[in-house]
């Protein structure tokens, strides 16, 4: 190969590499702005006038009367956001603690005590996921008054790890089967009894696992919208799922700066935690769900 | 090598005067108890969680078709026996076929939207950019967000006065009026795709992420030295690696579309006249709101074979996959 | 008294446990085995994957119960006992370190579930990491260690056990080769000081004949020779042992119903084996090969019996020419031979063996 040759390829070489580095920077600006565009727009209005949001001639990107705080503390003060996403909250981590409290042993008892019903079972576990809600709440409801429990936040309790049980269950097999089995044997041998071994070694080594479930299952808690609409209706019971929209629709009446003001307000935080666990949430993925 | 002490040290108590008591071999005392017992434990760590699922799953599963052939409405919670009454009224009616139709049709068209521009997410975000934190951070917000929430930015987004697409649009010169997106059959349908997609891209970016990341280096360091350049290293190595995983983000888009009443609900409330209507917000609609318990379940009911088909069929193709 | 003795071991898997075999059925992995050791002996379980050594060892470990048979230590039947009343302690192949604690952690861990005072893990901690040559390791976490270094931690943690028995399945095989002889040379030694009971996993020969006070051979679920290193080289009892030991392993020619097996080193030139009772072979060199110092001739030996392929192992002490392609007159010493019969593999009585010469 001649001399110019290799200049030559080592031109075009360069070329493509900034060709590909500006894509790279092109598409990541793209897929920002595609999916949080909503939300940098919600941003915007919820500083809206009602005067200034309410033309059509307005550009809507931008502020053409003076920023307003009003609708941010009308939804402060005189709704119940406040107490919305309280009960987001303590329902969120009642049942994420319910959820690993049952899940962690039931991962553990399939992934490692290997009964012969251990496959089938996971299975099955994993196919009650494919259960809708929308299929349950009918009768789920007839549950729920049994336990004297409708129109309250506890009946929330009550149905969420229906949803977040068998996923987790599936993430937290996927993690234990990354821990090598001779650990807790080691224990075994160590001194410990299988429960000492469980309680000792492999809990503590299941935290990143024990993580992403904790976020998975608050997201999906948060998330959720059937349940909350079926089976609670006082504003001061209800989660933000439910209890925003109905604070903030009235009739045809919409508070449109403050439901936007709201949605930013409980995105982000779930957002940037999500974020802060994203790598131990993949980690989850790649260990089991992959290759199980 | 100093000369060490060979027997271990005993208890300071006991002093020089007492010879080392050498250790029983074996600790009969302990006799195998309930937590050294694998069988029992399997049990009894599994017990709490499948007693849960037949509680409020199983049995309320079961409820639920019982109360397909009943007659119970919210005003008379009496169970009657009511035959397949149900399932004739509900095949009787058109819009419990509309609903059927737009419910695979939302599936499956959001179903592939979402694993081609998931895969494609899923490639940026795992490239190597300043700022990647921020991107990351700005594309995970329409996954966590609720559902309820997300929709009604949209709500506001697709108005049929103020919508800024429309703003935008008319700006541009394209449009003279406003398209009223939620108004019309056919763009009514669209935004409730595009609302779907949008929402659960990331999260199947982030399964198929998990993919990318278990793909070996030495596999893709491979294909570079044999002068494979990024496309041909995409369709004849990263995406045949990763079919099972992109499969398993499949079955995750398909299952939350399928199931999701939530964005039809907020977001057109299943019309204009029912053209957006699934299986879901129909059985809400006619179960809770209308008070007929009876064909709510009927309706319902259909959602769980095709789901299970679905996956069925999507975790064999996965198992076929993973042999190969 | 023996330490740890075996009766009628029998271990069965049932179906189900997908992972260890892939047909449906049963896998007798342990298939009835009698097993003594003595007090302070460095036992080893020696025989290819598969063969249920480390089945055994688990079985003994109380980690697997057996199907049959029973287990007993220090002369009290354990079958039923849990592994954490069995007073072993075991040193896993990956050495199993608790990866989120300190050394120190890793070693205090097993004093902790004996319930020991408190005031006491300090000074046991000493000892054993003195013993060791890890006290200046002891606030490291496991993976800022070395092969050798974690070696050493796993054993320092099976000491402070005082257990009866050492347990320990393939512990040098995860080390690479160069450090895997001065590992095995650590553990030699130490064993030696400590004098306690050893029961050694693994599939490795030289380990085996390195190691092994006395050395157990398994296949297919049953011990086929326990002896002495120089007796289960020099007199295996079936075809088995004779080619698993040994590398290159021993030579086998088929002759009427037997099978006429003798080491390659045995078989050298003519003139440099002496005697009356030496045996002349024509040998039909194809290929030599220089290994450390040896040279290993590949070919083929006609007159014993059926015309086989054999190896033949010269000494770097031996400088005689042997060139490729041609035929050499070689000889064995007929008290080198050994017979086994044809169809069991077993050892037979010697048969007499005429050549030409």
């Amino acid at each position: 190969m001649s001399r110019t040759d290799i200049e030559h390829l080592r031109r075009r070489a360069r070329r493509h590499h900034r060709a590909s580095r500006v894509a790279v920077y092109l598409l990541a600006v793209l897929a920002a702005l595609g999916a949080a565009g909503p939300f940098i727009w919600a941003g915007i209005t919820a500083f809206k006038e009602n005067r200034d949001l309410y033309r059509r001639s307005n550009n809507p990107f931008l502020f053409n009367l003076t920023p307003t705080s009003e609708h941010v503390s009308y939804l402060f003060n005189s709704t119940d956001f406040p107490t919305f996403v309280w009960n987001t909250l303590w329902v969120g981590l009642l049942v994420t603690a319910i959820t690993l409290g049952l899940g962690l042993p039931a991962a553990y008892s399939l992934a490692r005590l290997d009964r012969p019903w251990s496959g089938p079972m996971a299975i099955a576990i994993f196919f009650v996921y494919l259960v809708p809600p929308t299929l349950l709440f009918l009768s789920l409801s007839r549950v729920v008054v049994a336990a004297g429990l409708q129109d309250r936040t506890w009946s929330l309790v009550l149905v969420y790890p229906t949803i977040t049980i068998p996923v987790s269950v599936w993430l937290l097999m996927g993690f234990l089967r990354s821990i090598p089995k001779d650990i807790e044997e080691q224990a075994m041998v160590d001194g410990y009894s299988r429960l000492g071994a469980f309680v000792r070694i492999v809990v503590p080594l299941m935290f990143p696992g024990v993580v992403a479930v904790v976020v998975f299952a608050f997201t999906l808690t948060a998330s959720e919208f059937i349940y909350a609409l079926a089976f609670v209706s006082p504003s001061g019971e209800k989660p933000i799922s439910t209890g925003v929209p109905t604070a903030l629709v009235r009739g045809d009446v919409f508070f449109w700066q403050s439901l936007q003001a709201a949605t930013i307000l409980v995105a982000v935080p779930i957002a940037l935690i999500f974020n802060l666990f994203l790598e131990r949430f993949i980690a989850g993925f790649t260990h089991g769900a992959v290759k199980g | 090598m100093t000369e060490r002490s060979l027997s271990p040290p005993r208890g300071s108590g006991q002093g020089d005067a007492v010879p080392p008591q050498a250790p029983a071999p074996v600790d009969l005392r302990v006799r195998r108890r309930f937590a050294d017992r694998d069988r029992l434990l399997a049990w009894v760590f599994l017990l709490p969680s499948i007693g849960y699922i037949v509680a409020l799953v199983a049995i309320p599963f079961f409820l639920a078709i019982a109360f397909s052939f009943s007659d119970v409405t919210a005003g008379d919670p009496s169970f009657d026996w009511a035959g397949l009454r149900n399932y004739q009224n509900v095949f009787d009616d058109p819009v419990f076929w509309r609903s059927l139709r737009n419910t695979i049709v939302f599936t499956v068209v959001s179903m592939a939207l979402i694993v081609v521009l998931g895969k494609v997410l899923a490639n940026i975000l795992i490239a190597d950019f300043r700022g990647k934190w921020l991107v990351r951070f700005l594309v995970l917000l329409p996954w966590t967000t609720p559902v309820a929430l997300s929709t009604i930015a949209w709500l506001w987004l697709l108005d049929s006065v103020f919508s800024p697409i429309d703003w935008v649009l008319r700006e541009l010169g394209v449009i003279e009026a406003n398209m009223y997106w939620l108004g019309k059959p056919d763009l009514a349908i669209g935004s409730v795709i595009v609302v779907h997609v949008w929402r659960l891209v990331p999260l199947a970016a982030v399964i198929m992420m998990a993919g990318l990341v278990a793909i070996p280096k030495d596999v893709q360091e491979a294909a570079s030295v044999d002068g494979a350049g990024f496309w041909r290293r995409m369709f004849e190595i990263t995406i045949p690696l990763t079919m099972p995983i992109i499969a398993v983000a499949a079955l995750f888009g398909a299952i939350l579309t399928f199931t999701d009443m939530a964005v039809v609900y907020v977001l057109t409330r299943g019309g204009p006249t029912n053209s957006t209507q699934v299986l879901a917000s129909w059985a809400f609609f006619r179960g809770i709101e209308g008070g007929d318990v009876g064909q709510g379940a009927a309706i319902a009911l259909f959602l769980f074979p095709l789901l299970l088909a679905a996956a069925i069929a999507i975790l064999r193709a996965v198992r076929r996959m993973d042999v190969s | 008294m023996a330490v740890v003795e075996v009766r009628g071991l029998r271990k069965v898997f049932e179906g189900g446990r997908a992972r260890r075999r892939r047909a449906h059925g049963r896998v007798n992995a342990v298939d009835g085995v009698d097993l003594a050791t003595a007090e302070g002996e460095y036992l080893v379980l020696l025989g290819p994957s598969g063969c249920g050594k480390t089945t055994l060892l688990r079985t003994i470990a109380g980690l697997e119960q057996p199907t049959d048979g029973e287990v007993r230590i220090g002369g009290h039947v354990v079958n039923e006992l849990p592994p954490r009343a069995r007073r072993v302690a075991m040193v896993f192949q990956s050495y199993a370190l608790y990866p989120h604690k300190t050394v120190r952690a890793n070693i205090v861990f097993p004093l902790k579930a004996q319930g020991i005072d408190k005031a006491e893990w300090a000074a046991k901690t000493e000892w054993a990491a003195e013993l060791l040559g890890i006290g200046a390791l002891l606030d490291r976490r496991p993976r800022q260690l070395s092969g050798g270094e974690r070696q050493r931690v796993a054993l320092a943690r099976a000491l402070v056990r005082e257990p009866s028995v050492f347990l320990l399945d393939e512990p040098l095989s995860n080390l690479d080769a160069k450090l895997r002889a001065s590992a095995r040379d650590e553990l030699k030694r130490f064993q030696r000081r400590v004098r306690t009971t050893t029961i050694y996993v693994t599939h490795d020969q030289v380990e085996a004949m390195g190691l092994g006070d006395r050395i157990a051979v398994m296949y297919a679920g049953r011990i086929r020779q326990l002896g002495p290193p120089v007796e289960v080289y020099d007199d295996p009892a079936d075809t088995f042992v004779a080619t698993f030991l040994g590398s290159p392993p021993m030579n086998l020619v088929p002759r009427d119903g037997v099978l006429v097996g003798f080491r390659p080193e045995h078989l050298l030139p003519e003139k440099l084996v002496h005697g009356d009772d030496r045996l002349v072979v024509p040998f039909q060199v194809d290929r030599v090969e220089h290994l450390s110092g040896d040279r290993h001739l590949y070919g083929t030996v006609r007159g014993l019996g059926a015309e086989t392929r054999v190896i033949a192992r010269l000494p770097a002490t031996v400088t005689a020419a042997v060139e490729s392609g041609g035929e050499h007159q070689f000889a064995v010493h007929a008290d080198r031979l050994r017979f086994f019969d044809a169809g069991s593999g077993e050892r037979t009585d010697p048969v007499s063996v005429r050549t030409g010469s």
